[in-house]
């Protein structure tokens, strides 16, 4: 049985760090003028270069190159001046030169960092390298037929890998930082950034420590992690088998090892013994890859604000928690939304709030629905405003929402067909409250020889009279002057 | 006048019609190239077809309209088989022309047909292919040189106006001089690559073979230039070189002499008889002769070696049987899939140098081979360009042998590697270098010299080569097919 993870942490300190490719949403792909796109039929997007055709020569896509750079400079990288590109050598079907064109010794970014708001606190993982590279083709199986073939329309997709430190202690930390990363590329528009389809991709390094030592343990690989729920699984997994080969006297054997999620375990693929090796060389059908200072500061002028100095920048203008501020940020589109409708009712706290727990409760996919989603950030400052000039109550309003999702109409149309304006005129409420009054002199009594807990009962009686349409503070405040409580 | 110009010149003034030339040239394409084995594709009905229509048109302006110009199998000619003389290419034909090639039929080219050479170019006496050795026009027993032996041979055999070769390590300058023609390598970067099978990427270059300097001048203005497909093509502005031809006379051209390529012993004693002649004509023409110095181009040969194979081990990982050419019929997983394929298909010379790049890249020895020959390889490319500072070109001879026996050396690979000491180093560097004729042994069999000049000067060695030919009137050697 493998022990709880608590246990494991009691002991020893986890020390991880990730491999994390990213897919570049150019138009063409890194090396070849083929179109870049995903599920199109087999081969259906290839050029001689992909396909690795004799005396096809590589071309390197500039706008690539720009994405690269960019994500670079918002990761606080040094981005070299000159780069390298390298031949990576194995023999696979899906790779059909025989070699993938990556870089090695000379990659265009090194350094930099990933921050974050995580558990309320801002961390910062550090990054060694960032380099470029193209991505290989995909074999498929056909075991019912016994053949396998292949499709190389991802071949020569332009990949970045973005190398963390190994700065990260736990499962969760690691999930934190990748969905952190995940957004940056968001942000800058230059990965769709789905696990699931393989546009992006990460790999995992892990090993133990015992607690107090600074030297690492010996670590391990793990390969085909597809969600984020994976990476948190696989991870806590390898910790569990790490603590029950070093706590039965064992030495963990340095490894790749496969992510299996439908049986909730790693697998050995191949030890360091029988890693390959890869026989680098400098590619020499490509010139060394020069960044200018130039490019490097237009390319800085055009960076978008980033998620964390959106975040920190909400704590700061809009007097947020940190919390709220790493919500609100989860996307451009969520922290365009939020600020627009903050900008335009000047209520922070109440469009935080009520976007918070109103709005994204009828949204099932922030990224994909927001963008199309009704009401817009217009529609809402519109409704938002209503209820801060107290033409409707709170409650009212999130019944409102709840309508025009429904019928995509706006909260004035919806107010007018169902007469839901908010009653805080002082004659008509006074009627109200006289009226409710004379009509329970049993409750009045009681309430006047000190069970204050009836106020509600005559609160509750004047809104159902109302409606719930009752201006809630004016009703209260004629209420009490006139039980004079 | 070579045979390019004066064709053309035919053409143009209506002397011969391309209907009636091209039936007995196919004819004596047809007959003769049984004898020496150096097209391995004749497109006879191409030609015909071609000349057809050219004689319904005007004539053109285009440089090269309606001449015959025959490419080496390596370089893609669109729907046409391409083999690198390999059975492993066996049935490939490219979707798409090389770029040179593209050039060649804007200017009006017909295609004769494609040349033997060593398979994937790795040779030096057009032995090593998979469809029978090319035989020396001048001589049958005697190889034609190599890699480009079919192209240098059926320029000899006149059987085109001019042909394109490649040259990594000589492959153009050697078979030119054993068959007493004219080839040019040109600058890195000068020509595209794009379209040509690789054997080792940064030293790879396309150039003209043809009968004199002003022939390869006419192919080399079409072949040359900036192409976007790749990208160690070089933006530097193409001269128009037929025009520079008469710029360079060999009066107060200073001339280098490198001291490591001119040693007697290093040389057959015809071979320096006649470049001793050709230095005393230099001089009787007004030449300023010179001595430089190459040290390190002594590693020439070993860094050649090293940067070539490994490279070529890289470039040749592709011809795995799975998209394209010759796949194993017998295998029992995937692995052995690309074994037997690779085992199949790969002729021995290119399984060694796999075999010998493979190993120079694998870890623990990429710094001890690999890096150290890049590192001796820019000492090399320094002091040539440091020599090219002093003169205005160097010369040396081509290779210290006339055309050898066939079969000599093809039981010792370094022998047969020796025969490029002269033209690696200028690969290495990266400059140009033209081979051309100064002669003939006591046999008959032709003797090369070569210009060498600082990159992007083609111009020039042209030229001086112009002022040679003019000078020292080199008769043609007789043919024996």
């Amino acid at each position: 049985m493998l022990k709880e993870l608590e246990i494991v942490e009691k002991k020893y300190e986890l020390v991880i760090g990730l491999e994390v490719h990213a897919q570049l949403k150019t138009h063409s792909k890194l090396m070849s003028p083929s179109k870049n796109v995903y599920g199109q039929g087999p081969n259906t997007a290839v050029a001689s270069v992909c396909t690795g055709m004799p005396g096809a020569l590589p071309t390197l896509n500039k706008k690539a190159v720009e994405m690269a750079i960019t994500t670079a400079l918002a990761l606080r990288c040094d981005v070299r001046p000159l780069s390298v590109f390298s031949r990576k050598h194995y023999f696979y079907p899906d790779l059909p030169k025989g070699y993938q064109i990556s870089q090695y010794d000379r990659p265009y970014a090194e350094n930099g960092r990933v921050e974050f708001f995580w558990n309320n606190e801002k961390c910062s993982i550090g990054l060694i390298r960032i380099h470029l590279e193209e991505d290989a083709g995909k074999n498929l199986h056909f075991d019912e037929r016994g053949i396998s073939l292949v499709d190389l329309n991802r071949s020569s997709v332009p990949l970045i890998e973005i190398v963390s430190l190994p700065d990260m202690r736990g499962p969760e930390e690691a999930g934190a930082y990748l969905r952190s990363l995940r957004r940056v590329l968001r942000y800058l528009d230059v990965c769709d950034g789905n696990l699931e389809e393989g546009n992006l991709r990460c790999d995992a390094n892990i090993s133990l420590r015992i607690r107090g030592v600074t030297t690492y343990g010996t670590r391990v690989e793990l390969k085909n992690i597809n969600s984020f729920r994976n990476l948190e699984k696989a991870l806590v997994y390898e910790a569990q088998r790490q603590f029950q080969i070093l706590e039965e006297g064992g030495k963990i054997s340095q490894e790749t090892r496969l992510w299996d999620a439908s049986l909730n375990k790693s697998l050995s693929m191949r030890s360091k013994e029988e890693a390959a090796d890869y026989r680098y060389m400098p590619e020499p059908d490509l010139l060394p890859l020069q960044i200018q200072d130039s490019e490097l500061k237009e390319l800085a002028s055009k960076l978008p604000e980033l998620p964390i100095s959106r975040a920190e920048r909400f704590i700061k203008d809009y007097e947020r928690s940190a919390y709220d501020a790493d919500v609100l940020t989860s996307s451009k589109d969520l922290a365009d939304y939020f600020e627009q409708v903050t900008k335009t009712i000047k209520d922070p706290a109440l469009a935080s709030n009520f976007i918070q727990s109103a709005v994204l409760a009828l949204i099932q996919d922030i990224e994909n629905d927001l963008p199309k989603f009704y009401p817009n950030a217009d529609a809402l400052s519109d409704l938002l405003s209503r209820v801060k000039n107290s033409q409707i109550s709170l409650g009212m309003a999130k019944e409102i929402l709840e309508i025009m999702v429904k019928e995509k109409s706006s909260a004035e149309v919806i107010i007018q067909a169902r007469g839901l304006s908010q009653v805080s005129d002082d004659g008509a409420l006074q009627a109200i409250v006289d009226r409710v009054i004379a009509a329970n002199p049993k409750q009045l009594a009681e309430l006047r020889s000190g069970k204050d807990k009836l106020f509600g009962f005559f609160m509750g009686q004047c809104q159902k009279e109302l409606q719930g349409k009752g201006n809630p503070g004016r009703l209260k405040e004629l209420l009490e002057k006139t039980l004079k409580v | 006048m070579g045979r390019l110009v004066e064709l053309r010149k035919k053409f143009q003034k209506k002397e011969i019609g391309y209907k009636e030339y091209y039936r007995t040239f196919v004819d004596r394409l047809e007959k003769i190239n049984p004898k020496i084995n150096a097209y391995l594709e004749l497109f006879s009905s191409d030609v015909l077809a071609a000349a057809e229509k050219l004689d319904s048109r005007s004539s053109a302006s285009n440089s090269l309209e309606g001449l015959p110009i025959a490419i080496k199998d390596v370089i893609s000619i669109r729907d046409k088989e391409l083999n690198a003389s390999s059975k492993i290419l066996k049935g490939y034909r490219p979707a798409r022309s090389a770029s040179v090639v593209e050039k060649l039929e804007k200017a009006g080219a017909i295609f004769s047909g494609r040349t033997n050479c060593d398979e994937f170019t790795m040779g030096s006496s057009n032995e090593n292919t998979s469809f029978g050795s090319v035989k020396n026009p001048l001589r049958l027993d005697r190889t034609a040189g190599g890699s480009s032996g079919g192209s240098a041979a059926v320029v000899a055999a006149e059987l085109c106006v001019g042909a394109l070769g490649t040259d990594t390590g000589g492959s153009i300058r050697l078979p030119a001089s054993f068959c007493g023609i004219t080839g040019l390598k040109a600058t890195y970067g000068r020509v595209s690559r794009s379209g040509v099978i690789a054997f080792a990427s940064s030293l790879d270059q396309v150039g003209p073979m043809a009968d004199d300097a002003e022939d390869c001048a006419e192919i080399l203005k079409v072949i040359s230039g900036r192409d976007s497909r790749d990208a160690t093509s070089m933006q530097v502005a193409v001269q128009d070189y037929p025009a520079l031809l008469e710029k360079t006379p060999l009066k107060g051209l200073r001339i280098g002499l490198p001291k490591e390529f001119m040693k007697p012993e290093g040389l057959e004693p015809d071979v320096q008889a006649r470049v001793a002649e050709t230095l005393d004509l230099f001089k009787r023409e007004g030449a300023i002769l010179k001595e430089v110095s190459l040290p390190h181009s002594e590693y020439g040969i070993a860094v050649y070696y090293l940067v070539a194979t490994a490279e070529a081990s890289s470039n040749l990982s592709r011809y795995d049987g799975i998209r394209y050419g010759h796949r194993a019929k017998e295998f029992s997983s995937l692995k052995d899939l690309m074994m037997q394929t690779r085992s199949e298909g790969f002729g021995s010379e290119v399984k060694r140098r796999i075999m010998l790049g493979t190993f120079s890249l694998s870890a623990g020895y990429f710094d001890a081979y690999y890096s150290k020959a890049q590192f001796v390889r820019s000492k090399i490319q320094n002091e040539f360009l440091a020599a090219l500072k002093e003169v205005d070109v160097i010369f040396c001879p081509t290779s210290p042998s006339v055309a050898f026996k066939l079969g000599e050396k093809t039981d010792d690979p370094l022998q047969m590697y020796l025969s490029d000491i002269f033209t690696v180093s200028i690969n290495l560097a990266g400059i140009p270098a033209i081979a051309f004729p100064i002669g003939f042994d006591r046999s008959g069999l032709p003797i090369g010299g070569q210009f060498i000049a600082g990159p992007f000067e083609e111009g020039k060695l042209l030229a001086a080569t112009h002022a040679f030919e003019k000078a020292a009137r080199i008769p043609k050697g007789k043919l024996e097919c």
